[in-house]
């Protein structure tokens, strides 16, 4: 078992807890909530405690994040998408902050799990239909209907846009989800290789240099895809919550 | 949240309950307390996915929150008051520029007005130098012409008064020759031929 890249995503029930027939266990999963949580919480808090007016290293890093995010919102759905900073920086954060725990080895990947990544994806869609309906009430199913299309083929085109508005939660989740699961996957079955063939004797240890150099290479591969999935997973919700603030078009 | 195993292993049929891959719940079957043991692909595994929602809910909810009401805020007002800084610097070095400008052109005034003062009096120094000069020769020539003048009355004077003489002379001289020749000199006669001779 232990060699067995299926492994690291077993959760395991660490305080077991059930509530009516449900079972809301505090698991691994929970723990690694909890610690990406108050890692990305308490390195935003202590970087910018001293408000420094220079910025140091660390406080620039939570400054840049703050600022990229800002820039990336304000791009993709203007001013008027600004209400929802908090929302898309916290998404970001989370997302990043887990991801790169999980490059620890033994570490759970939050993120790794459909459940985790759907529910963050459910989060942002129904915060575009709610936000879309409350602000502009039935003008908001005009992002079924692009502007400029001729009336004998908005029908069709409609429900292209309904197929691809209905698909985004699950394209936004299975895409983070799978990114990190295949990722974690890939480095686990390379560093197998490297350990079952250094069992092998000399000739193995001389080939498994190969699969050692795999695993570096992936592991920088997957420090570069963690951030880019977080990137990803922000920028899709920008352009998500653009149709809520203008329905119309751009 | 102290959870003796014994509470764990009872609460494994209920766990396994919605685990609708896993097989009908056999007795043999309750010693699996942890759901992974079921076989099926831990991201796939249903029954633990209720876990997952809430933990995530209050994990993320509490992050959410402690950004919206204490990060975001102090990160955004630290940038504000940079962003004022700044431009206020910025506002404060093109005033001082301004100043500066404006100093070099009062320097730059005040150095062609002292130019110019400077040529005036150099002007005036010269006209009056030049006019003291010219009165200087105007006095200096008059008393020239009034020496000339002067000098030319005396010779014409001293001239007259030599030609007044010349007629006495020249009887004298008619007289002594006349008397050398051994003649009379007839005085009158001589006057009258002088005064002929003189006219």
């Amino acid at each position: 078992m232990a060699n067995d890249p299926i492994h690291q995503f077993q959760i395991s029930r660490l305080v077991p807890i059930e509530i009516g027939g449900m079972d809301f266990s505090f698991t691994n999963s929970s723990l690694f909530m909890v610690l990406t949580v108050a890692t990305a919480g308490a390195f935003l808090f202590l970087t910018t405690s001293s408000r420094g007016l220079i910025p140091g290293r660390m406080q620039s890093i939570s400054e840049m994040s703050y600022e990229f995010i800002a820039g990336m919102l304000r791009d993709s759905a203007g001013t008027g998408g600004m209400k929802f900073f908090p929302m898309v920086f916290s998404l970001f954060m989370f997302v990043l902050t887990a991801n790169l725990l999980g490059m620890f080895p033994y570490f759970f990947t939050v993120t790794s799990h459909i459940i985790v990544t759907f529910m963050l994806a459910l989060f942002v869609i129904l915060t575009v239909v709610i936000y879309g309906l409350v602000k502009h009430g039935t003008g908001f199913f005009k992002i079924f209907v692009p502007s400029g299309v001729p009336a004998a083929i908005v029908p069709i085109v409609a429900l292209i846009e309904i197929i691809s508005f209905l698909s985004r939660p699950i394209s936004l989740s299975v895409r983070l989800f799978a990114n990190m699961l295949a990722g974690h996957i890939t480095l686990k079955v390379f560093a197998g290789f490297v350990t079952s063939l250094g069992a092998l004797g000399a000739v193995g240890i001389g080939g498994a240099i190969l699969p050692l150099l795999m695993t570096v290479a992936l592991t920088a591969l997957e420090f570069l895809v963690a951030f880019l999935q977080a990137y990803v997973f922000a920028v899709l919700t920008c352009m998500y919550l653009n149709d809520a603030v203008h329905p119309g078009g751009h | 949240m102290f959870v003796a195993p014994a509470f764990a292993q009872e609460q494994a049929p209920t766990d396994a309950v919605p685990l609708t891959h896993t097989p009908p719940i056999t007795e043999g079957t309750t010693e699996h307390v942890e759901a992974e043991h079921t076989g099926v692909f831990p991201p796939f595994e249903t029954s633990l996915f209720p876990s997952q929602i809430l933990w995530l809910a209050i994990t993320f909810g509490l992050f959410y929150l402690f950004l919206q009401k204490v990060v975001l805020p102090r990160l955004g007002h630290m940038l504000e008051v940079r962003r004022d800084r700044i431009a206020q610097d910025l506002d404060t070095a093109s005033r001082m520029k301004e100043e500066a400008d404006a100093a070099v052109a009062a320097y730059e005034q005040e150095l062609a007005d002292a130019r110019a003062k400077a040529n005036v009096i150099g002007q005036e120094a010269r006209d009056r130098a030049k006019a003291e000069a010219e009165a200087n020769r105007r006095e200096t020539e008059a008393g020239l012409d009034t020496r000339l003048a002067e000098a030319e009355a005396r010779i014409a004077s001293i001239r007259n008064a030599a030609m007044a003489e010349v007629g006495g002379i020249a009887e004298e001289t008619a007289t002594a020759i006349v008397e050398a020749l051994g003649g009379t000199p007839d005085r009158s006669a001589i006057a009258s031929a002088v005064a002929a001779q003189r006219s």
